[in-house]
């Protein structure tokens, strides 16, 4: 298709111009190569004990210090970055399928359909995140997959909602009517008319989600119910080192900034990616109209 | 009062920044109205019609950059203050736009909108306002005013609402009323009526109006002169008679036979080839050059024709006037 | 407007339809009680203002609203009750162009894929190729050039969108379009582009037409036969002739003195009948005659009568109690434009 091509470089070369969407941009890069080869970057392995070494402040041997079993900080922040990774992608993956289908046909057929899917939505909704992704790991035992379906549960009716707010506006644009008008089916006009149509705020909201999923996840990991030790994680490690706070802030500093810095980036493309994708670029029609 | 010049602009231009450059709006317009005359002002989209009235009167984008000579009653705009232009604009003109939707507000009554630029231009009471507003409602054929003066906006009907617009624009006694495609949302009988209405206000209060359409018919019935713009700039200008009966620009012509008529019986249109050229980019001389069926010459290409009087009070921006008579 | 000759060249027609929408404030009758037949070849044009039921009557003939009550027949098929499914392929018989041709096209659709969508959705075309050589012949057709498949509609002029989407009308070989105000948001030198095109198609294709606008002048030029609307019921129809000549009923002669003409001296001294008020609502129409409260020649017995469509000439028919007399004396002693 060369229209969604068109488009997508379009919004891609006008992201280049925009230096935050660019440095988020690049924090993220620099996150997926962490996610891809941390452990091959790792200067040490992520659990090699050394007694002798424990809590060693920053230095040229251990940029970010070692912890109180002598591992090396450095080495476990990067190695944890994959944990992060797949927790955004997954969970926000569960809940981008299920919130766009549920939205989709909510939004479609309107009716009973939408009460139903809805009201269901409100409810999930209702619960404060953090609490409603405890109570099903509660549920399902506490560990990383667990943690994923929670946190996608748990934005599913963003999820949903966004795309049913679109899709109630995109099916009373003319150009939808227009396709009935020519006979279209339903799925073909949800497929190519709707979906397209609203991609932007989907985009838009699965960035800000991913940030999000990942901050829910260091929070689960923080209370103990998302990854396990001795497998590193952002959050476990922040929990380890809210004990060390005055004697060695660097426990807690690096584990920290790596969440911190993540979610700055998908919430700087993000927003760039809000502004850039709105179909509304100046047009000669635009300026015509501007001056009527 | 008569034949006093209410507003008159000079060599306007209005340049607007866009992302994809400069817009050139509106290109030298000069023009003038006089108390208890219409002055109409004629174009399709992109002619810089509304945009040279809009910039006169102070309301231009903030993106837009006007130079020229804009004086009101008089007063040349420039010297005064913005506060003093905005105090000028409000005691002594009066704006009505194509949708009256979005020229009221929808959570005030009609009345408190049309008393409060009387409250604020001429120090009504809230009570004296509010008689006011009644008085101007039954003005404009509003029936039973007095219970309507408490009517929201979305509990009139279009027309209805059309003439409360009119009410708030009249309110001030305006020296000056601006009328932007006023009926272009209104029905064929509702337009009819606005139109009557403007024109039995304007002989009763002897505002001069500036009409801006892009319906000739209109303009014929109510216009004393006539300004037809194309590209942002006025392409010919005179009284309404002279323009419509003996059109000089082979645009104006044009435009004048594009309508059908049923009188005529014919099956082809004359057309002009092509769409408006866009503010961002006109051609170089004239900007009719490429719809023309003239295009007398390579000077059309290259050079901006001058507006030249054709004949007293009328006056044609083209190298190759139409003589008097020429089929069109 | 029954037709009287055969149902062979009956392309499409309308039998007391009625299409009446629930809201919140009540029942609105958007169409109420209206009969039209569409004969091969030939335009029909359906003028009427805001409220008259035009759109709904055009969008009824696709069935893209549900009929109260009345039938709808598509080519000699009583389509009335027929389900989604079936609805489907009576859409490639009937086709639309609707007004704002900006809103009417997908922003992320190229115009190529506009035009193919019916192509698409009723298999029309064997392969790629075969669908892009029927793109190119139906952008020849509308004079687009044919580069022009690529580019999206925010690229074109509102004049080239509006013949985009001609084309996607015509791709599936309609026996009938339905125009919907096909030309009012449209600059006045373009308007007069797309009018010489349709009527151009209509002579090369031998196309069928139901023209729908509030521009009379347009219908009247476009138009084979004329159907006036008000308050959801055909008022009066005929030729264009005998309806810009011979207006039968109040409400076509005060829309024809409503027309602004482009003559300075004319339009200044027309003896102009203007109507007082406005459309009464659709929810609760008036009893009797419809236009009765607007008529400047209502007489007591248009409150108690609802006046049906008598044939008052050839193929002139008007549905009020005093049709001819009442225009006649309300030309006689027209409304004099300056009085308050």
């Amino acid at each position: 298709m060369s229209g969604s091509d068109s488009t997508s470089r379009r919004a891609l070369v006008a992201l280049g111009r925009d230096p935050l969407a660019v440095t988020g941009g690049v924090v993220l890069v620099l996150l997926v190569v962490a996610g891809l080869a941390g452990s091959w970057l790792a200067p040490a392995g992520i659990n090699e004990v050394d007694v002798d070494r424990m809590l060693q402040p920053p230095s040229w041997a251990h940029p970010f210090g070692t912890d109180e079993l002598g591992r090396d900080v450095l080495s476990r922040v990067l190695v944890a970055a994959r944990v992060s990774l797949q927790v955004g992608a997954v969970s926000v993956g569960i809940a981008l399928l299920a919130g766009v289908t549920l939205g989709l046909f909510a939004g479609y057929y309107q009716g009973w359909l939408d009460n139903v899917l809805m009201r269901c939505m409100d409810v999930l909704f209702a619960f404060p995140v953090l609490l409603l992704a405890v109570a099903i790991v509660a549920v399902l035992g506490p560990g990383l997959s667990t943690a994923m379906v929670a946190i996608g549960v748990v934005y599913t009716p963003i999820f949903a909602r966004v795309t049913r707010a679109g899709v109630l506006s995109v099916r009373e644009q003319v150009f939808v009517r227009a396709a009935v008008a020519t006979g279209a089916s339903d799925l073909r006009i949800m497929r190519r008319h709707v979906l397209p149509n609203i991609a932007a705020p989907l985009i838009v909201q699965t960035s800000l989600s991913l940030a999000f999923a990942i901050l829910s996840e260091a929070a689960l990991s923080f209370l103990g119910l998302g990854v396990q030790p001795p497998e590193p994680a952002w959050g476990r490690m922040l929990y380890d080192g809210r004990g060390f706070v005055t004697d060695a802030w660097w426990l807690g500093f690096f584990p920290g900034a790596a969440i911190f810095l993540t979610v700055l980036a998908f919430n700087l493309v993000g927003d760039a990616l809000r502004d850039v994708l709105d179909p509304r670029q100046l047009t000669v029609s635009e300026a015509r109209r501007n001056a009527g | 009062m008569t034949n006093e010049t209410v507003l008159s602009v000079a060599d306007l231009t209005v340049t607007i920044g866009t992302r994809r450059g400069a817009a050139r709006a509106v290109a030298g317009v000069d023009w003038s109205v006089r108390a208890g005359q219409t002055l109409a002002l004629v174009g399709e989209s992109g002619s810089g019609k509304s945009m040279s009235v809009l910039a006169a009167t102070g309301l231009a984008p903030r993106a837009a950059r006007v130079t020229g000579d804009v004086r009101l009653l008089g007063t040349d705009l420039a010297t005064l203050s913005a506060a003093g232009r905005r105090r000028m604009r409000g005691r002594h003109v009066g704006f009505v736009f194509q949708d009256p939707m979005t020229s009221l507000n929808p959570v005030l009554t009609v009345g408190r909108q049309i008393g409060e630029a009387s409250e604020v231009h001429l120090g009504l009471t809230r009570r004296a306002a509010r008689a006011r507003a009644i008085e101007m409602l039954e003005l404009v054929g509003i029936p039973s005013a007095a219970e309507r003066v408490d009517a929201y906006p979305h509990q009139l009907s279009g027309g209805m609402r059309q003439r409360a617009v009119i009410a708030m624009a009249l309110v001030c006694k305006p020296d000056l009323l601006i009328a932007d495609e006023p009926t272009t949302a209104l029905d064929v009988t509702t337009q009819a009526q606005i139109v009557e209405l403007v024109a039995d206000l304007q002989r009763r209060l002897g505002t001069a109006v500036v009409w801006i359409s892009h319906d000739l018919g209109v303009v014929a019935g109510l216009a004393d002169t006539v300004a037809v713009m194309y590209g942002g700039r006025i392409v010919e200008q005179g009284t309404v008679d002279a323009v419509f009966a003996e059109p000089a620009h082979p645009y104006t012509a044009a435009l004048l036979a594009a309508r059908p008529d049923p009188d005529a019986n014919v099956t082809e249109l004359v057309t002009i080839p092509g769409t408006p050229p866009s503010p961002l980019e006109l051609p170089k001389g004239c900007a009719f050059w490429p719809r023309c069926s003239v295009r007398g010459d390579s000077r059309c290409e290259r050079e901006l024709p001058p507006l030249v009087p054709v004949a007293a009070g009328h006056q044609v921006r083209t190298f190759y006037p139409r003589q008097t008579g020429e089929d069109r | 407007m029954t037709g009287e000759s055969g149902a062979t060249d009956v392309v499409a027609g309308l039998t007391d339809l009625a299409v009446w929408f629930p809201t919140p404030a009540g029942v609105v009758r958007a169409v109420d009680g209206v009969s039209l037949t569409v004969r091969r070849g030939e335009t029909v044009g359906l003028v009427g203002e805001s409220g008259s039921g035009k759109s709904t009557t055009g969008l009824a003939l696709l069935r893209l609203v549900e009929p109260t009550a009345g039938t709808v027949q598509v080519a000699g098929q009583d389509v009335t009750r027929w389900s989604r499914r079936r609805l489907r392929r009576l859409r490639r018989r009937v086709a639309m162009v609707f007004q704002d041709p900006q809103a009417s096209l997908d922003p992320r659709h190229t115009v190529g894929a506009s035009i193919a969508e019916p192509l698409a959705v009723h298999r029309l075309a064997a392969s790629g190729a075969a669908r892009r050589d029927r793109v190119a012949e139906l952008l020849d057709l509308v004079g687009l050039r044919r580069d022009l498949a690529e580019r999206h509609p925010h690229e074109l002029s509102g004049g080239q969108r509006q013949r985009v989407g001609i084309a996607r009308a015509l791709a599936g070989e309609p026996d009938l379009i339905v125009l919907d105000e096909p030309i009012a948001s449209l600059d006045l030198s373009v308007q007069a582009q797309i009018m010489n095109l349709l009527r151009g198609l209509q002579r090369e294709l031998g196309l069928t037409y139901l023209f729908i606008a509030h521009d009379l002048a347009a219908v009247e030029h476009m138009s084979d036969r004329v159907a006036v609307m008000y308050l959801g019921r055909i008022v009066e129809s005929g030729t264009p002739a005998q309806i810009w000549r011979e207006p039968a009923h109040p409400y076509t002669a005060a829309l024809l003195s409503a027309v602004p003409v482009a003559d300075p001296p004319v339009q200044r001294s027309r003896q102009r009948i203007i109507l007082a008020g406005e459309v009464p609502s659709p929810i609760d129409p008036p009893t009797g005659c419809r236009f009765r409260t607007r008529c400047p020649q209502a007489r007591p017995d248009c409150a108690q009568t609802d006046p049906v469509l008598v044939e008052i000439g050839s193929g002139h028919e008007a549905a009020c109690l005093f049709a001819g007399e009442a225009v006649r004396a309300m030309r006689a002693q027209p409304v004099n434009a300056s009085s308050p």
